[in-house]
């Protein structure tokens, strides 16, 4: 579909894209979110792209008051956490993500197990901008 | 199944120390080391020449970050008189010691070496908690779990709920382990914080008095827990007395061959089982609510040593957050997973419960200078064994079986090793 490295430069320029996108090994048939060049299934390495659908339900989370500066200057504090959580993917796979949409105020609320859908959040502009992985509830 | 390891010849443990931990502005890295350095050499009970000191091996995280010095081996080697006996720092983020300590163990076992020094040193508190902050989270896997925010603290809160909505645990039962350890750290004299959590509520409510400020009215310790002005959430559900503080100190202990161990003191301790494992990070780890890496470290020692969990009477365990030991006390085969909270409630991991946890007051209070906890670990292991740990000696009549449980990273690297007196 894609002949691009199995690198995790690749995976974010994907994000940029608005893609999520894992590896598949050709031999197996294993599914890697974030991608990998080797199989850890049986350590084939003929891989392939696989774009996920997006869809998934968190698994694990936390609202997190003390961040480290990059989300500090995104406006986050102490009194203003963000949510940050472990999401498996309808595909079986699970990825770190962001959070959003959820009131981090209220962290005994959110509830495991929630449906969520990928959103793609664009940050910064030209050298600096990046793409980070978010999930919102469905 | 894992293989059956040996080492190629005996290891014991023939002297320890540490400095006090806590937040120490005017003093770095080599500092605390020399004092940990002077205990050591002062509790070989016949006594130590330096010239004999083959190697050092020394644990450190981050001095690179922390203090804008990299290369600690050779300097700390320095500063206590040992060069040009050759200096190896290891790193294994907060495991860094337990490294040091392992490297040691084999240094000797293979012959090469008879006397090691291991030991390990952090400054952290020459940085801000979000400085700090950041450092640490450079051990989590950045490309992914760092990448989208997620902080040590976070990766535990998120452990943690996982765990909760497995097993039914409450938030209440992580705040249990805390109030165990400060208890426990408040009979430890080198503890960053030595007092129990009433200490600390009746301690404010008295500075509230003397400065003539409204006094709070806290009822016991867990209204005291539940008021997020004194403990605000850090990282859901983990709170400020769910977390390890930031810390300054050091540890060392000398190993010797088994052979000479006596011309040494006549109450060795000997290293019977060592382990250490790797482990995944948050998105591709086998399971949220255990590590398999203490697993793998654990079965490691177990084998070695020919023992089984039920044997080991006493334990130093990761508690890094709150919830972290008691996923180790089940990854370590104390008690069945989903079992721990429910331990911890019964009090079993109490300092004179069956299975004391934490004598020293964890990381949680006796403090986490990340780089030299490792080893710390295993200095309290060797005190309780040979009965000198004074005010917190447990009440374990013929106590000759002890262990140490260390975790680096997000459980990147864990180890767990075995000692006994004979």
């Amino acid at each position: 579909m894609e002949e691009r490295a199995f690198i995790t430069a690749s995976y974010e320029q994907f994000l940029n894209q608005g893609k999520l996108m894992g590896s598949r090994c050709k031999k197996c048939g294993a599914l890697f979110l974030p991608p990998r060049p080797i199989c850890i299934n049986c350590f084939g390495s003929e891989m392939e792209w696989a774009q996920m659908k997006g869809k998934g339900k968190l698994i694990a989370f936390t609202c997190i008051a003390v961040g480290p500066p990059f989300m500090i200057q995104e406006g986050y504090s102490r009194e203003h956490p963000y949510c940050v959580g472990v999401v498996e993917l309808e595909e079986g796979v699970r990825i770190d993500s962001r959070i959003e949409g959820v009131d981090t105020t209220k962290p005994e609320a959110i509830k495991i197990g929630t449906p969520l859908t990928v959103e793609f959040l664009h940050r910064g502009e030209g050298e600096k901008s990046a793409t980070f992985l978010a999930f919102k509830p469905l | 199944m894992q293989k059956r390891r040996k080492l190629g010849r005996g290891v014991a443990i023939i002297g320890a120390g540490m400095s006090k931990f806590g937040a120490f502005r005017e003093k770095i890295q080599r500092d605390f080391f020399v004092e940990a350095f002077e205990e050591m050499v002062s509790s070989v009970d016949k006594g130590l020449d330096i010239k004999d000191i083959d190697a050092l091996y020394l644990g450190n995280f981050s001095s690179d970050v922390f203090e804008n010095q990299v290369h600690l081996g050779p300097i700390i080697a320095d500063w206590i008189g040992l060069t040009p006996k050759p200096a190896t720092r290891t790193e294994g983020a907060c495991a860094a010691s337990a490294l040091a300590f392992r490297e040691g163990v084999f240094a000797i076992a293979s012959g090469f070496y008879d006397v090691v020094l291991v030991g390990g040193v952090e400054k952290m508190t020459s940085l801000s908690t979000e400085r700090v902050t950041e450092a640490l989270a450079l051990a989590t896997d950045m490309s992914y779990e760092g990448r989208v925010g997620f902080t040590f603290p976070g990766v535990f809160g998120a452990t943690a709920t996982a765990y909760m909505e497995k097993y039914g645990a409450r938030p209440e039962h992580f705040m249990r382990v805390a109030i165990k350890n400060h208890r426990n750290a408040r009979l430890n004299p080198k503890a960053q914080f030595n007092a129990s959590i009433l200490d600390i509520m009746n301690s404010r409510m008295e500075r509230a008095k003397k400065k003539g400020e409204p006094v709070p009215t806290w009822k016991d310790e867990w209204d005291f827990l539940h008021d997020p002005q004194v403990n605000p959430v850090v990282a859901w559900p983990m709170r400020l007395y769910d977390c390890c503080p930031i810390s300054d100190g050091a540890s060392c202990m000398l190993l010797v061959a088994e052979e000479i161990a006596k011309d040494f003191t006549p109450n060795p301790i000997y290293v019977t089982g060592i382990g250490q494992g790797s482990g995944r990070p948050l998105h591709t780890k086998e399971a949220l609510t255990y590590f398999e890496a203490t697993r793998y470290a654990a079965n490691e020692a177990y084998q070695m040593a020919g023992l089984k969990p039920e044997d080991i009477q006493i334990a130093e365990v990761h508690d890094c957050f709150t919830v972290a030991e008691i996923c180790h006390i089940e990854d370590l085969g104390f008690f069945k997973p989903g079992e721990g909270y429910k331990a911890v409630e019964q009090g079993l991991t109490e300092r004179t419960g069956p299975k004391p946890i934490n004598t020293s007051g964890g990381l949680k209070c006796k403090g986490h200078p990340v780089g030299a906890t490792g080893v710390a670990q295993l200095y309290e292991i060797w005190k309780q064994l040979r009965g000198e740990a004074q005010e917190r000696q447990v009440p374990i009549k013929d106590l000759r079986i002890g262990a140490a449980h260390n975790l680096g990273g997000t459980g990147g690297t864990c180890t767990f090793n075995i000692l006994e007196r004979r």
